[in-house]
């Protein structure tokens, strides 16, 4: 069995507005030191492969597919073998 | 004309869709079961709005690759008339057959209000019976409809004259040039935010909305013969 | 003889001997004479699973134990009455073989708690109580209190309430159409949120939540059941407090997609005449819906826990039959109809399972893992529950407050000022911000949207129409819970009548505090006492709703709350009527009496920054005529606009009417008050109404007829500006353009303080 972790997250050159309102609020709260925020989903994938690398080929296909929009977004995993 | 409405699980406005088609229009309408992959017997086809598979992951992204979604893209290529409303648009986007994408609202609230629209080009199956440059009210209700897509796609679009509607007053979601529905090259494929089914009827606030249909009706009509 | 079999307890529960020795049920919010009957009803000592179901069955939410004798009061029948109360909603027949089904039910507890979640599930609760008796939902309204919104976690409430209603609403696609929004320090720690649900019915589809003929299946539909919301009913019957934090239940997350295809399955099943029973599994879950549905139906029901959807591991009978999961109901079937339904939940791709079924005598067994685990009579969770009338006691307040004249506090304010001062409070300003926010057009039904008086939604097919509106003003009742309950009615009545309707009936939800404490018990029966008698007099029956009790926070109540979601029925799409006003040169006509009532006023409010003294009174006779000729002007096609008189009184509802229609007034009266109270008293049975000049003398036989008074105030202009003269002198001359400003950005500025 493989676990993939999977993270969304926004292009950089896409205006992310809930990283935006994120860091105003984080502003207001006195965390003045924060310059940017980027809100990005993260995903967990149970495999049943056959190898790891079998298991990244199907993450990757996955993301291109579905999981990611590639007008918007970009995607990044980690395959791991669990129990 | 014979029209179908794509039915997806949680599409909710197909039942306004059908409404403005048959009872407004008073032409042929069919809901048709996202399970279902031909549409060949449909001269039109409607992506209604709602929220399809809950708007899980994104907006249109589980319902793009619902089987419905493979008779849309052949009517597409086939020359049909095909919109695709609000969610539908969003749809339309995650197929692929417009450009772009979507995200949510520059202010983070749902927004449901009737804007002005102003027609930015109305030589398209669509808007036919519009003057360029006329200002229309028509309804808007999303969480996601601030339209993106990059530079070089936009220059495109406006090459090509492919913007068909825009936000006139204020824009209510933050969409790139204030973009409110584009068409593809071919002008056989809408996707707009606002709602055309919901402003049929003066009782509704506003009844702009049903020159989309005639206008589509009439193009129909004109290159096809018959009703 | 049938052997009778052991009730186990599983081993790591506290054994019966211990449940009653260290009197572990008043844990579960159980008395120890609770306890006592509980053991008297079984023969025996209860085991765990058995005391967790009976605390939830007599909780207050559930049993209405401190309201039961009280709500007898309510008038509840009517020749149009199809249902009252009792099932899910309550059914008027509207003609046509149609019905309309609505109720109204309270989220204040959660939505205090986890504000997005806690309002976005009540919104889930009501459309399923709604659509649980064959009705297609078609409308939503809200009713909310908040605190003050110059604190920072009452914004973050009141933000999160309004995108938790419009998140559910939105993505089930019933428009939110109505509803009212009020700002008080009364509700700062206990927030309200009421939701009202709007459904219309074919007559031959009304289903009931009953269980009937011995083996018929028991069939559980919907999401899995989780450990989430366990005790919810029992958290929702005592008050808040710090530990409130700690012991509620885990935070139900609603799920409106899966709410939309449970709908969309119902539906189906309704119109192929699948069902016998049919119930919500809401408060109190699966034990509320299957015990109810059982004692309805003079049966009993077995029910297996193991076949159960379950979405957590290793889930005891306690948890399963106590769990709040949302979107999950129970239906009963004719055996052999199981395979349709499966067939339908199949398509929508909702799981379905059969969970037991129906037996002939009375009792309720629930078995787990082959164990028999509970073994109760049906009838006493749900026939016998306690019933108490808690003492009552008039308030000190209450006398206090008789000495007290809110005029003398008022009446050198300068009308200009005050009137600048209301339209930009909060509590009388635009709403635009929340209902922007909910989609009130999704079906294509809506003809008055929200803003006016009352909402209106067409009924297609026909040429009828609903109006509705929720109502009720917690000051009024606070300072005299009699009068404000006759108000809370007849106001929601006004509401709709001024859009053209006839009111057909209500859905009530009381708001109150503990009704432990006297003085919240006497309110809690005044109000009801004038509720009452306001309803036998305009002829509106109570045909369901809620109790809200314990809404308290470190032992302070809020104000007494209760609200009606009143509806009416417009008989012809023609008499739909809003408050705008429509043209230049209509005539401006007030309809009924202005007296010096500003007891409870906004304008005492914002003058005094509390309320005193006595509200409006309401004289029920005046209430009616006024109503009737307000119906009957409208069914003659003579009026143009029609505007209830509340809150911010007289100079209040024209500003309004003006800013809706972008039009002017110019206004002149006579008046032995002062100006200011004169425009800003809030006295009762008043409609504002505009009419073409050749149609007012017509107005004006028909209300001398009724013994209504009726005064030419002026008319419609199309400067736009807003003028009022009294006794020959200016007191109020502002652009409307200025009156629209301050109006529409109150709520907007107060949300964001920064920007200010």
């Amino acid at each position: 069995m493989f676990k993939a972790t999977i993270f969304v997250t926004l292009k950089d050159s896409v205006l992310d507005p809930q990283g935006v309102a994120v860091k105003g609020s984080l502003h207001s709260l006195g965390f003045v030191q924060v310059q940017d925020v980027r809100i990005g989903k993260r995903l967990e994938v149970l495999l049943d492969s056959e190898s790891r690398e079998q298991a990244e080929e199907q993450v990757q296909a996955m993301c291109e597919k579905l999981l990611a929009n590639p007008v918007i977004e970009n995607f990044a995993y980690e395959v791991e073998e669990v129990a | 004309m014979r029209f179908a409405v794509t039915v997806f699980p949680g599409s909710n406005c197909d039942i306004d869709a059908i409404h403005a088609i048959k009872d407004v229009l008073g032409e042929s309408v069919t809901a048709v079961w996202h399970k279902e992959s031909d549409l060949s017997k449909y001269d039109a086809i409607i992506l209604p709005g709602g929220f399809s598979y809950g708007d899980y992951l994104r907006t249109g992204a589980l319902a793009a690759h619902s089987p419905v979604m493979e008779g849309v893209r052949e009517a597409a290529e086939k020359g049909k008339l095909v919109i695709g409303i609000c969610n539908g648009f969003q749809i339309l986007l995650e197929t692929g057959l417009l450009p772009g994408a979507m995200r949510k609202n520059d202010h983070l609230q749902f927004r449901c209000s009737i804007p002005t629209l102003r027609v930015e080009n109305n030589e398209t199956p669509f808007t036919l019976q519009y003057r360029e440059g006329e200002l229309i009210q028509i309804p808007i209700a999303h969480m996601e409809g601030n339209y993106y897509c990059d530079e070089v796609t936009l220059a495109e679009l406006k090459r090509n004259k492919q913007i068909i509607f825009r936000y006139a007053g204020e824009n209510p979601n933050g969409s790139i040039d204030d973009i409110a529905g584009i068409c593809n090259r071919n002008r056989n494929v809408l996707g707009m935010m606002p709602h055309p089914e919901r402003a049929v009827c003066d009782w509704m606030g506003s009844s702009d909305g049903m020159k989309l249909f005639t206008s589509m009706l009439q193009y129909w009509k004109e290159n096809y013969g018959a009703a | 003889m049938q052997l009778k079999q052991l009730v186990k307890s599983l081993p790591h529960e506290p054994t019966p001997e211990k449940i009653r020795d260290q009197a572990l049920y008043k844990e579960l919010g159980l008395r120890e004479e609770e306890y006592g009957h509980i053991v008297r009803h079984l023969g025996r000592l209860p085991n765990w699973t058995e005391v967790g179901i009976y605390s939830v069955m007599w909780s207050e939410h559930c049993s209405y134990k401190h309201s039961k004798a009280l709500l007898r009061k309510f008038p509840t029948q009517g020749p149009r009455v199809l249902q009252g109360p009792g099932e899910g909603a309550g059914v008027i027949d509207i003609g046509d073989h149609l019905a309309v089904v609505f109720k109204i039910e309270s989220h204040n507890h959660p939505s205090a708690i986890e504000p997005f979640q806690g309002a976005a599930t009540g919104v889930g609760g009501i459309i399923r109580d709604v659509f649980s008796m064959g009705a297609r939902p078609v409308a939503l309204l809200n009713s909310l209190r908040f605190g003050e919104l110059t604190s920072p976690r009452v914004r973050y409430l009141f933000e999160h309430v309004v995108a938790g209603i419009a998140h559910y609403g939105n993505c089930i696609g019933i428009p939110t159409v109505g509803g009212e929004v009020v700002f008080d320090p009364a509700y700062d720690g206990n927030p309200l949120v009421n939701a009202m649900c709007v459904g219309i019915l074919e007559h031959d589809k009304l289903q009931k939540g009953i269980a009937k003929g011995v083996g018929n299946p028991v069939i559980y539909v919907g999401a899995s059941t989780g450990r989430d919301g366990i005790h919810g009913a029992t958290f929702a019957s005592e008050e808040l407090n710090e530990a409130s934090e700690e012991k509620r239940p885990a935070v139900q997350v609603g799920d409106p997609f899966m709410e939309k295809l449970l709908l969309e399955a119902c539906m189906e099943m309704v119109d192929q005449g699948l069902l016998l029973g049919i119930q919500d599994m809401g408060a109190a879950g699966l034990t509320c819906s299957s015990a109810e549905m059982a004692a309805k139906g003079e049966h009993g029901m077995e029910l297996n826990l193991d076949l159960v959807p379950q979405r957590e591991k290793g889930m005891t009978p306690y948890e399963i039959m106590l769990s709040e999961s949302q979107e999950r109901m129970l239906l009963v079937v004719e055996k052999g109809m199981e395979e349709k339904v499966k067939a339908i939940c199949d398509k929508w791709g909702l799981q379905s399972a059969v969970i037991g079924h129906v037996t002939g005598d009375q009792r309720y067994r629930l078995y787990f893992q082959g164990e028999l685990v509970a073994d109760i009579p049906v009838k006493t969770l749900v026939d016998d529950a306690p019933c108490y009338a808690p003492e009552q006691k008039v308030p000190d307040y209450y006398r206090e407050n008789e000495t007290i004249c809110p005029v003398e506090q008022v009446k050198d304010v300068d009308p200009q000022e005050a009137l600048l001062q209301v339209v930009s409070s909060v509590n009388m300003a635009s709403k635009r911000w929340v209902y922007q926010q909910y989609d009130h057009m999704i079906r294509t039904s809506t003809a008055v949207r929200p803003g006016s008086d009352a909402a209106v939604i067409v009924i297609r097919g026909t040429d009828k129409a609903l109006a509705m509106s929720t109502d009720g003003n917690g000051r009024y009742v606070y300072l005299d819970p009699e009068q404000g309950g006759r108000i809370a009615v007849a106001e929601a009545a006004r509401n709709v009548v001024c859009a053209g309707a006839e009111p057909l009936g209500l859905t009530d939800c009381l708001n109150f505090g503990n009704p432990e404490k006297p003085e919240v018990y006497w309110q809690f029966a005044q109000a009801i006492e004038g509720m009452s008698a306001a309803c036998r007099e305009l002829e509106t029956p109570v045909v369901g709703g809620n109790v809200s009790l314990y809404n308290e926070t470190k032992g302070q109540a809020i104000y007494p709350t209760p609200i009606v979601g009143m509806v009416g029925l417009i008989e012809k799409r023609e008499h739909i009527t809003t408050q705008a006003f429509k043209a230049p040169g209509d005539v401006i006509l007030l309809l009924g009496e202005t007296d010096a009532e500003l007891g409870g006023s906004e304008l005492q409010y914002l003058v005094t920054g509390k309320i005193s003294g006595r509200p409006p009174r309401l004289d029920l006779e005046k209430e009616r005529n006024v109503q009737q000729t307000v119906l009957r002007a409208i069914r003659s096609g003579w009026v143009r606009s029609a505007h209830d008189l509340a809150e911010g009184g007289l100079a209040l509802a024209l500003a309004e009417s003006c800013i809706d229609g972008k039009l002017g007034a110019h206004v002149s009266l006579e008046t032995d008050l002062a100006p200011v109270v004169h425009l800003f008293s809030e006295s009762q049975s008043r409609i504002l109404l505009t009419v073409s000049k050749e149609n007012v003398d017509h107005v004006r036989t028909l209300a001398e007829e009724n013994g209504v008074a009726c005064t030419v105030l002026g008319e419609v202009t199309d400067h736009p500006e807003l003028t009022i003269q009294v006794n020959g002198q200016v007191v109020i001359h502002q652009p409307i353009a200025k009156l629209t400003q301050r109006w529409e950005e109150a709520i907007p500025c107060a949300m964001s303080p920064s920007s200010i």
